[in-house]
C-alpha cells in the first residue's frame, strides 16, 4: 500500500515536473502564458499511439518520431501565429487557447473520442516489498530524471543556456549584448514543446489517451508553476512533487477523492500563495513597465 | 432645456459613428420581435444577451483593472447555483432569486479578492483559475444537495412566454452594459471610477502614490464584476431551468476571455460585439457539428492575427479619428476637427 503510494507520487510528480518545467521556461523567457502547452503533450501521446499501434513501428522510432514531429508543430505554430503579435499579451493568451482547441478537434476528427492506450515498451514487473512495480513505471521515472538533468545542464552549463537565462532576465539588454532574442524565443519554445512531448510519450502507455486529456494537466501545471514560483525551474520540480503528493493522498484517503483531487491540489496552491505571494522559489521582478 | 438635450444628442451620439452604430443596434434589439418571433432565433438572442452581461463584466474586472481573471465562471456558477437552490428548496421566484444570487456572487468576488490583493499579473490569473474548479470539485462530491453531474433541474421559468423572456434579457443587458460603460468612462464628470481604474491598470504604484486607495478600487472592481456576472448566471439558470456543473466549467471562463478579446479588450462595446458575432456563429455552425469548434477556433485565430486589438477596436479606428488637439472623436471623412478646427492629419 505505502510502496504503491510512493511509486504513484513519483511517477505523477515526474510527469508533472516535465510539463511544468517547460511551461515555466516559456513563461520566464517569453513572458507568455502558453495554454496550448499541454496540447503538445496530448499530440505526442497520440503520436505514440498512432506510430506504434497503427503504423506498427518499433517503440524507439515511434518515440523519436512523435517527439520530433510535435516539436516541429509547436515551433511552426509559434512562428506563424504568435511571433507577430507578441506585444499584445492577452491576444497571445487567446490564440494559445484557440490553438489548443484546434489540436483537440483535429485529434477528435482523426481518432474519435475513444479512450486509447499505447502499448507498454517493456512488459513485466518487479516486486519490491510485495508491491508490483511495472518496468514501464520505472522506465518512465528514469526518462524523466535523465531529461530533467539534461535541461538543467543545458540551462546552466552551455552558451545557449546563458543566452536563454539572459533573455529571461531582460530581453532588451540581452538584445544589446548581441543575443538574437527572437531566435532564442523560438529555441525556448522548441525546448518547452519537446519537454511536453517527452512527457506525453512517457504517459501514453500509463494513462488513457483521449482528445480532452490536455485540460486537467493544464490546470495542474499552472498550479504547480505558480506554487513553485513563475520562471523558477527548481520551484517547478519541487512544486510538481508537492501537488502530486497532495493529489495522490486525497485519492487514497478521502472518500469521493477522485472528484476532490483537483480541488485539494488547487487549495494547496492557494494556501501557499497566501503565505508567500511570489511562490516558493519565485523572485519578485521589478515592476515591469512596458 | 429640450433644445439643450437635442444638441447634446447631436454632438455626443450622432456625430460619433461608433455611438451611432450602438444606438441603431439597441433600437434594432428592441424592435426585433416585430420582425420575427421565431422561438429558435429568440432563444439564441436571449443567450447572447445573457453572455453579453457575462463578457462585459469580465472586461470591466479584467480589462479595466488589469486583473486578468481566469475564473470568471465562479461568479456565474455561484449565482446560478444560489438561484437554483433558493428556487428549488425555498420556492422563491426568479425576481428574488436572481438578485440574491448576484449578491452571493459579490460575496464570492470579495472572497476571491482576498488572495488577489496580494498577487499581481500572472500569479493573480492563475490563482483565480483555481476557485471555480475547487467549487466544482465540491459540487461533484456532494451530489445530494447539488445534483452532482446533472445539476439542479426543473426551476421556475423566467416568465410565461419567450417574448417576455427576450425583453427581460434585453432590458437587463442594456441597463447592465450602460452602468458598466458609465463606470469605466474615463472622461465622465459624474463618476471618478473610470479614470481611477485606468490609472491602476497603467501603473498601480503611481496610482497609490497619487493618494488613490487602490485596494478599495480593486475590491470595487471585483464586487461590480461579480455582481453583473452573477446576474447573468441567475438569468441563465432560470432561462435554461437548470443549474449544472457546466456553469463553473473552465471552458466558460475561457469563453468570456475569447468573446471579449475577440471584440476588443478594455472597451466594453468590444465584449458586446464579440458575443453578438461569435455566439450566433457558433450556433450557425451546428449545421456541421463535427467541424464546429475547429472552424470557430480557426476564425478566432485568423481574425486576431490581422486585428490583434480586436475586431470592434479595429473597426472603430477605421471610422473614427481622434482630434490630436482636443481628443474629440470625429467621423473619418472630416479633414478638420468638428470642435476646435485643428487639422486631423
Amino acid at each position: 500500500m505505502f510502496q504503491a503510494f510512493v511509486i504513484q507520487v513519483l511517477v505523477t510528480g515526474g510527469v508533472y515536473a516535465l510539463l511544468a518545467v517547460g511551461f515555466s521556461l516559456i513563461f520566464g523567457v517569453a513572458r507568455m502564458i502558453n495554454l496550448a502547452h499541454t496540447a503538445f503533450f496530448m499530440l505526442a501521446a497520440y503520436g505514440m499511439f498512432f506510430c506504434s499501434l497503427q503504423l506498427g513501428l518499433d517503440p524507439i522510432s515511434s518515440i523519436i518520431l512523435s517527439i520530433v514531429v510535435t516539436t516541429l508543430i509547436a515551433v511552426a505554430s509559434y512562428k506563424v501565429f504568435i511571433d507577430r503579435i507578441r506585444e499584445h499579451q492577452v491576444t497571445v493568451l487567446l490564440i494559445t487557447i484557440a490553438l489548443a482547441m484546434v489540436f483537440q478537434e483535429l485529434m477528435l476528427l482523426a481518432f474519435g473520442a475513444h479512450f486509447r492506450a499505447a502499448p507498454t515498451l517493456i512488459s513485466g514487473f518487479w516486486e519490491i516489498f510485495g508491491v508490483r512495480v511495472t518496468y514501464q513505471q520505472l522506465l518512465s521515472l528514469g526518462i524523466v530524471l535523465v531529461v530533467l538533468i539534461c535541461v538543467w545542464a543545458i540551462l546552466l552549463r552551455t552558451k545557449l543556456g546563458i543566452a536563454i537565462r539572459a533573455t529571461a532576465q531582460d530581453a532588451e539588454i540581452a538584445n544589446l549584448m548581441g543575443i538574437n532574442v527572437s531566435r532564442i524565443l523560438l529555441i525556448t519554445m522548441g525546448i518547452a514543446a519537446a519537454l511536453a512531448a517527452i512527457s506525453g510519450v512517457v504517459v501514453a502507455p500509463l494513462w488513457v489517451v483521449y482528445p480532452y486529456m490536455w485540460l486537467s494537466p493544464l490546470v495542474m501545471v499552472m498550479a504547480i508553476v505558480v506554487l513553485g514560483g513563475l520562471g523558477s525551474i527548481k520551484g517547478s520540480v519541487i512544486g510538481a512533487f508537492i501537488i502530486a503528493l497532495v493529489e495522490t493522498l486525497v485519492v487514497f484517503l478521502v472518500p469521493a477523492g477522485a472528484f476532490l483531487k483537483l480541488a485539494f491540489a488547487l487549495l494547496a496552491m492557494v494556501i501557499i500563495l497566501v503565505v508567500r505571494p511570489e511562490g516558493l522559489f519565485g523572485v519578485i521582478f521589478e515592476e515591469e513597465r512596458l | 432645456m429640450l433644445r439643450r438635450l437635442v444638441k447634446d444628442f447631436q454632438g455626443d451620439v450622432l456625430a460619433i459613428p461608433g455611438r451611432l452604430i450602438a444606438l441603431i443596434f439597441f433600437l434594432l434589439l428592441f424592435l426585433l420581435p416585430l420582425i420575427t418571433q421565431e422561438p429558435y432565433t429568440l432563444r439564441i438572442l436571449i443567450f447572447a444577451n445573457i453572455f453579453v452581461i457575462f463578457a462585459v463584466s469580465w472586461d470591466f474586472l479584467s480589462g479595466y483593472t488589469g486583473q486578468v481573471n481566469f475564473g470568471h465562471a465562479l461568479f456565474f456558477g455561484v449565482a446560478a447555483y444560489t438561484a437554483a437552490m433558493l428556487n428549488k428548496y425555498i420556492g422563491l421566484q426568479p425576481w428574488a432569486t436572481i438578485p440574491i444570487g448576484a449578491i452571493v456572487a459579490v460575496g464570492a468576488g470579495v472572497l476571491m479578492c482576498l488572495p488577489a490583493l496580494r498577487l499581481r499579473g500572472p500569479y493573480l490569473s492563475l490563482v483565480t483559475l483555481a476557485f471555480p474548479l475547487i467549487l466544482l470539485g465540491v459540487v461533484k462530491a456532494f451530489p445530494d444537495v447539488t445534483g452532482g453531474e446533472h445539476g439542479i433541474t426543473g426551476l421556475t421559468r423566467l416568465s410565461e412566454s419567450r417574448i417576455t423572456d427576450y425583453y427581460i434579457s434585453a432590458v437587463v443587458m442594456t441597463i447592465s452594459v450602460f452602468i458598466m460603460w458609465k463606470l469605466t468612462d474615463a472622461r465622465s464628470a459624474l463618476v471618478r471610477t473610470g479614470i481611477i481604474l485606468h490609472a491602476i491598470r497603467e501603473d498601480e504604484i503611481a496610482a497609490r502614490a497619487s493618494g488613490i486607495n487602490t485596494i478599495r478600487y480593486k475590491l470595487l472592481a471585483f464586487a461590480v464584476g461579480g455582481f453583473f456576472a452573477g446576474i447573468a448566471g441567475g438569468l441563465f439558470a432560470h432561462f435554461m431551468r437548470i443549474a449544472g456543473p457546466s456553469t463553473l466549467d473552465l471552458m466558460l471562463s475561457f469563453q468570456a476571455i475569447i468573446w471579449t478579446v475577440f471584440g476588443g479588450i478594455v472597451s466594453i462595446y468590444g465584449a458586446v460585439v464579440g458575443v453578438y458575432f461569435l455566439y450566433p456563429l457558433m450556433e450557425f455552425l451546428r449545421v456541421i457539428p463535427e467541424l464546429r469548434i475547429l472552424i470557430f477556433a480557426a476564425i478566432v485565430i485568423v481574425i486576431l492575427l490581422f486585428m490583434p486589438e480586436g475586431i470592434a477596436v479595429w473597426i472603430r479606428d477605421k471610422i473614427e479619428r481622434a482630434c490630436p488637439r482636443c481628443k474629440l472623436s470625429n467621423v473619418w471623412w472630416r479633414r478638420t476637427c468638428r470642435a476646435c478646427g485643428a487639422s486631423l492629419y
